[in-house]
Parts: structure tokens; C-alpha cells; sequence
């Protein structure tokens, strides 16, 4: 296998999440863009874990997965919270903190 | 420089069905007008995702992710997607008024990240996973002992992220 070619999919996988953050309006949606981003983070680590025989790929990777469950659970409050107060989760109607 | 004959011909072809598939599905996750849809295609992304840890023998690794993402974390967003009302159905405005500025910027991006992958590593082999690959011993032994620190530091992180969530989404 060539390193390059899990490099090529993770590069893939993150613009796809780029392209969903710059696209998207609804929160929910947003959020499922950031874990396509956190995902093609985790293939490139555990690529270069293996290419340099070294276990501190694997091991971030593991926290990487950790931080994307703690984001999962904050941002989706943050939206609950955001529809409670403004019937709405669309994010261009947050404009209250505009200067 | 190994040699040409470490090419393995099923996992290159397990890894491009995998890879055709969650790019795809990624595509769908990003384009489609369901919320719903883009739920259940985002599990599609992350079970190949799952299934590409493995080609890269991080057998630990693909456990908890299937564990955690398609266990946890999906059953979270469809619990998100119901509680602010997510239509089951076509939904119209999901996009943003300017949402085809992203498509010149994703593409300038993925221009740059393989004209620069394929500069540094293009011919670059992997090693084949054999006997000498990394155990899942070694990643406990790596987590607990030279990466402790990271390690408390995301308990304080998960613990903060659960009180917030709890302190945030509860009603008053």
C-alpha cells in the first residue's frame, strides 16, 4: 500500500467537511460536517503510525476520537439551546453578536 | 525502498471499494435534503472509516471507533436532528444563502493537499502489517506511561463536556 493513497482519502474526506461548514445553515448539519473533518484527521494519523512503526499515532488518534465525542455533546446542547430560545437553528439568523 | 512485489492486490482493492463508498456517502452527507439522510450516510462514512483503520492495522483503534461514533455519537445527532424538529422528509433551507462559495474553496483546498502529498510521499510504500506491527499492549503502554498528561487533560475535558451539556440543555 502507498502512504500516499490514505493521505489522498483523508485530503478527500476533509475538503468534502470544509465544503458542508461553508454550505450548510442548519446546526445539526454543520456539526456532522466537523466529524467528516475529525475523521480524515484520525486516517492520516493512524497512516503515519504505521508507516513509522510508532504507537503515538494510534494513541492520538484514540484522543482525537475522545475530543470528537465531547465536541458532539456540547455543540448538540449549544443547538438544543439555540432552538429552544429562537424556534430555529439556522445559523445566519445568529446575528446578535455582530458588532 | 521496498520492493514493487509488497503491493498487496486485495487490500488495494478493498481499499478502493471502502474508499469509492466514503467518498460517496461523504458527498451525500453534505448535499442531500434530509437530515435524517445525511445521518444514516455519515454512519456509511464512518463504518468505511472503521474499515480503513483496520487495512492500517489499528485493530483497537476500528473497535472503538465503531463503539464510540457509530454507537454514541450518531445516536446523539439523530436525538439532535428530532429534538429541533427535523423534518422526516425533503426540508428546504438547510443551505446557506452562499452556499456554492464552498465548492471553489474546498476545491482550491484539495488542489493544494495533493499536489503536496503526491510532492512528499509519492511513491513511499507502506510497511505490509505482519508479526512486527504495533499491538494494542503497545497503545495502553503509550497512553499510560510517555502520553499521561494528554490523557488527564482529556478527562478534565470530558468531564467539562459533560456537566456543560448537562448544564446547558436542562430547563430552568
Amino acid at each position: 500500500m502507498l502512504i500516499s493513497q490514505f493521505l489522498l482519502l483523508g485530503a478527500v474526506l476533509f475538503c468534502i467537511g470544509v465544503y458542508g461548514v461553508i454550505a450548510r445553515k442548519n446546526a445539526v448539519l454543520v456539526l456532522m460536517s466537523i466529524e467528516l473533518i475529525l475523521n480524515s484527521v484520525n486516517i492520516n494519523l493512524l497512516a503515519f503510525a504505521l508507516r513509522h512503526g510508532d504507537t503515538a499515532g494510534q494513541t492520538f488518534a484514540l484522543y482525537v476520537i475522545a475530543v470528537a465525542a465531547a465536541e458532539v455533546g456540547v455543540g448538540l446542547a449549544l443547538v438544543l439551546l439555540i432552538y429552544r430560545n429562537r424556534r430555529s437553528i439556522a445559523l445566519d439568523e445568529l446575528s446578535q453578536m455582530k458588532g | 525502498m521496498l520492493a514493487a512485489t509488497d503491493i498487496n492486490i486485495a487490500q488495494q482493492i478493498g481499499f478502493g471499494i471502502i474508499a469509492a463508498l466514503m467518498i460517496f456517502s461523504a458527498i451525500k452527507v453534505v448535499t442531500t435534503n434530509n437530515v435524517f439522510h445525511s445521518a444514516l450516510w455519515l454512519i456509511v462514512v464512518l463504518a468505511g472509516a472503521a474499515a480503513q483503520y483496520l487495512l492500517l492495522a489499528a485493530e483497537f483503534v476500528a473497535i472503538t471507533q465503531v463503539l464510540v461514533y457509530i454507537g454514541a455519537v450518531m445516536v446523539l445527532f439523530l436525538f439532535g436532528a428530532m429534538l429541533t424538529r427535523a423534518q422526516i422528509g425533503k426540508e428546504q433551507g438547510l443551505n446557506n444563502r452562499s452556499w456554492a462559495l464552498g465548492i471553489p474553496v474546498a476545491l482550491l483546498l484539495l488542489g493544494t493537499l495533493t499536489y503536496v502529498i503526491l510532492d512528499t510521499y509519492g511513491e513511499q510504500r507502506l510497511p505490509q502489517p505482519e508479526g512486527g506491527s504495533i499491538t494494542t499492549q503497545q497503545v495502553s503502554d503509550s497512553i499510560f506511561g510517555p502520553y499521561l498528561l494528554p490523557f488527564w487533560a482529556l478527562s478534565f475535558v470530558l468531564l467539562a463536556a459533560t456537566i456543560g451539556a448537562i448544564v446547558l440543555a436542562r430547563k430552568d
